[in-house]
Order: C-alpha cells, then structure tokens, then sequence
C-alpha cells in the first residue's frame, strides 16, 4: 500500500515537473506558431478595443506636459532615413515640391503643399510618445488637425478608416503603412505634424509630416506620410491587418 | 514504546471549495504565462526608469551585452551605480551558436525566441483570463463568507503572532483541530497577494496604456508617471515570484501530497491523536 502510494506520488510529481519543464523549455513555442492557437489569443485585442472604447470617451485627452518636461533626446526608431528616390529629390529641394495626397473615398480628393498645410487650423501639443518596446519619450509638436481638414475635403458615408502611406521602406516587408479609424480621426489631438520642438521636422522623425495620434504606441505615428487614403476596409490591402507592424503580429488596436 | 498506543489518527477534512479549487489552478496558469511573456516584453527595452520618460542617463536597472577588452562578449546587469557581470543569464544567454544579447534568458520567457508581438499577444490574453478569474474568485471569497471566515485574522491572532512566527522558523506546523483553519502568517500573506500585490500588478501594468491615461490621469500620478509604473509593474512581477517561491516551499515542508490533494480534490488529511502532544 505504502508503496503503491510512493510510486502515485513520484509519478505525480514526474509529470508536475515534466509539464513545468515543457513549458519553460519550449513547447510553447509550438503553440505560439500555431495560427488557430494565435487567433484565439488575438481575441484578446478585441475585449480590450471594445472595453477601452467604451470607457474612453471620444474626447478624452492624452496627457500634455510642460517645456521643462522635453526629452534631451527624443529617440527615432524604425526608419530613420529614406532610401526612396523620389523621396531623396522631394527632400532636396526642402520638400517645396513634397504634395500630401488625400483621396479615396472622399468628395474631393485633394492634393496640399507643406506651405498649405501650415495655413490649416494647427494645434500645438507637448505630449508622451510610447514605443511598444517600453519606453517613453516627450516632445512638442505642431501639426494640422486632421478633423477639420478631414470636413473640408468631405468623407463618403462608407469610409471607416484612413491608411497613411508613408515614404519608407523597412526590411524587404515593403513601404511603411498604417491606419486609424474615424474616432482617433476626429480626435482634437490628432495631427499631422510638420514641426517637432519648434523646428521643422527632420528625417529621422518622419520629414516632412507625421501622423501624431496621441491615445495608442508609437507604431501607429506613421513618418513621412505622402498619402491619405479613407477606404471602408484594409482587409484586402497589403497583408490585409492596417498596418506594416500589425501585418508582422502587434495589435491593430494598440491603446495598450 | 508507547508511541504505538497513541497512534495518530488520520481524518480527512474538507479544506477547499470547488470555486476555490478551480480559480486557484487557472490563477497558477495566468501568473505563470504572465510572468513568462512579460519577460519577452521586458527584454524588448531591458531598461528601467523612475518618472514619465525614459532618459537612458538615468536608468535604474539595465542589462545589456558588452564588449572586453579581448574581443569577447559579457552580460552585464547595472543597478544604480553598481553593475554586475550576469553573463549566461542576464544582458548575454544562450549557447553555442545561439548565444545571444537579450535581457532574460531564453528558456524564461514566452515566446523563448525574441518576439515581442507574440509576447504581447500571449500577456494581453492571459491578463483577461486573470482578471475574470480573479474577479470570480473575489465574488465567491465575499458573498460565501470564506474572506471573513477563513482569511480575515483575529484579534488574538494578531496578537499572538510573535508565537506563530517562532513556530514557523522552527517548522512546527499547527495539528489537529488548528490545522483545520489557515495560520495567522498564512492568513496575512495571502491577504497581502489578494488585495495587495496583484490589484497593484494590474493597475501598473493599465498605467501603461497611453489610452487609460487619457481617461485615468489619475494613474499617472499614483504611479509618478509611465515609466514608473514599468517598474512598479516589473517589482510587483518580482514580489509574486517571491511569494510563489515561499509558497511552494511551505508546501513541501508541511507535507506536498496532503496540499496538492486538498487543492484538487478538497480534502485535507489532518492528525487527532488522542494522546496530546506526544
């Protein structure tokens, strides 16, 4: 009896420490490859989308910081310079020829100059930027507000989301691209920037204009945006996720 | 030669109920893939800060890979102004060809290989189930009356702590009719992981959600700011491992079958010998 029980208990003990160890030695791996086992851990952005949705109201503001509050040194991550030739001869000639293209599922598509853009109604913010890799940094931008530009030029009634196309390439996944939906759109925070700590944008930091949208990561604040485009979705666009990051696994939504 | 004729007598109590039983096991799974794909997200800035942003001047702990002199590489671990060589495990793992710059090593963290998206999607998912669970457990623990009944110590408990502290450096572990209840110690460190540790853990980690910022500025300030809670969450992360590493301990030490049994299936052997304390 006494023995029987030794033996129940060993082997209880066995597959304990062989379940622990499969997990800290890399089964695991497995499951996090599998895609239906992904998609069911994707379903966690959705509760947390719908949630922080539902709390935030569409107004709420990110927190803005004061001048003494600006990092030293504000760090550019992803592309920091554009190998694109189009892209090198616009910024030779200080971008005087660099037009935004907004079209898409607008009522008149339209095309600005950084020289127009500085005469729409702008707002000044001093605010933190996240990086999903854990870090923060703090700095002043000056931009357009995307709301009133976005009335002037008239949305269709079937768009939902705006994609960013952007001038930079990462790696071999193709150039850079995001989108947002309409409520970070209207959103009085949401700029598109051409001026960073009181200067002009430089190429490390998205010149000549950026996206500033101030409640999700630093991914989501596409650099050297050159077209806007309003579709009613991105499913069939690219790797069909929104965005080039979201393409390669993180969240379409990333209040988190 | 009398010991035979004061034999114990073993009698199995009912110790823990089915919801008890159940939101324990699946809180072991979250806090354990919790903790694992957390350090993925941590070895993607290994670098902790105190404030709102990260000033790489002012860290308060970092691991990184470094070069000697001779051309090798070391895995360095800096906390404040002191830095240590954590080569192996922390800032530089891996072996052979896999040898690696990352802050945790490979085979504590979920995925093992450097994927912070997959990190993050196993630590989000994980953190709903343990909030619902946890949530769960709450609602049982204080609508049944066990938070009262079973967790909540007493006056003279507390006041009689001193002697259950000696008793437990000495492991004298409570028989008979004592063991039937949680020992004041015991009743103290759960309430401290319940209503303490893991509420603190979860507000942290929401602090660093730029979108609860904007509707929670509050958090900021509780914290001192984003980074700061980072590192309240990375502590708080450190005093659950602590907590789980005395619980497994205490475990072993009053006897592992008779826990791991009571917590599967509810019942928990405890000794009446008639003959006192022998």
């Amino acid at each position: 009896m006494a023995d029987r029980r030794l033996t129940r208990r060993g082997f209880l003990t066995r597959s304990a420490a062989f379940g622990g160890a499969a997990l800290l030695g890399g089964c695991d791996d497995a499951l996090s490859r599998s895609p239906s086992f992904r998609e069911l851990l994707t379903r966690a952005e959705g509760a947390t989308q719908g949630v922080q949705r539902l709390i935030l109201s569409n107004r709420a503001l990110a927190r803005e910081y004061g001048e003494a509050d600006l990092s030293a040194h504000f760090k550019a991550n992803g592309s920091t310079q554009v190998d694109d030739p189009g892209y090198r001869s616009l910024a030779q000639s200080g971008f005087a020829d660099w037009k935004l293209k907004i079209d898409g599922l607008v009522d008149r598509p339209t095309e600005l100059s950084l020289a127009e853009l500085c005469k729409l109604p702008s707002r000044t913010q001093i605010t933190r930027h996240d990086c999903v890799e854990g870090w923060s940094a703090i700095g002043k931008w000056s931009g357009a507000q995307l709301a009133p530009l976005l009335q002037s030029v008239g949305l269709k009634p079937d768009a939902r989301y705006l994609v960013l196309h952007c001038a930079d390439t990462l790696g071999r996944d193709g150039r850079y691209y995001e989108s947002i939906d309409l409520i970070d759109a209207f959103h009085p925070q949401t700029i598109l920037a051409y001026d960073m700590n009181g200067t002009a944008l430089t190429e490390p930091h998205g010149a000549p204009l950026r996206l500033r949208v101030e409640r999700q990561l630093g991914y989501k604040h596409a650099k050297y945006v050159m077209g806007i485009e309003a579709v009613s979705s991105f499913a069939n666009m690219r790797g069909g996720r929104g965005g080039f990051w979201e393409d390669l696994g993180y969240e379409w939504y990333a209040g988190i | 030669m009398h010991s035979t004729a004061i034999a114990p007598h073993t009698e199995l109590v009912f110790r823990h109920a089915l919801v008890v039983r159940i939101t324990h096991w699946v809180n072991a799974l979250c806090l354990l893939v919790l903790l694992m794909s957390g350090l993925q997200i941590f070895n993607a800035h290994a670098t902790l800060y105190w404030g709102s942003k990260s000033e790489p001047d002012r860290a308060i702990l970092s691991m990184r890979a470094v070069q000697r002199d001779d051309g090798s590489y070391a895995g360095i671990t800096t906390i404040g102004s002191h830095t240590f060589n954590t080569t192996g495990v922390l800032g530089l793992s891996g072996s052979g060809e896999n040898v690696e710059s990352r802050g945790f090593p490979a085979w504590i963290t979920l995925p093992s290989y450097r994927d912070l998206a997959t990190g993050r999607r196993w630590h989000f998912a994980f953190a709903w189930l343990f909030v619902l669970n946890g949530l769960a457990y709450l609602i049982y623990t204080i609508a049944s009356g066990h938070a009262r009944r079973d967790l909540a110590p007493t006056r003279g408990e507390l006041e009689h702590i001193g002697a259950s502290i000696s008793e437990h450096v000495r492991f004298h572990f409570p028989k008979g009719e004592e063991a039937k209840r949680y020992n004041v110690l015991q009743k103290l460190a759960y309430l401290a992981v319940i209503f303490g540790l893991l509420p603190l853990a979860i507000l942290s980690g929401l602090t660093m959600s730029p979108a609860l910022d904007a509707v929670f500025p509050f958090l900021l300030d509780l914290f001192g700011g984003r980074q700061s809670a980072r590192t309240v969450h990375f502590l708080c992360a450190s005093g659950i491992v602590l907590f789980v590493l005395v619980h497994f301990f205490m475990v072993l030490v009053s006897g592992v079958w008779n826990n791991l049994r009571s917590m599967i299936t509810g019942r928990y052997a405890i000794e009446t010998s008639e003959g006192g304390h022998g």
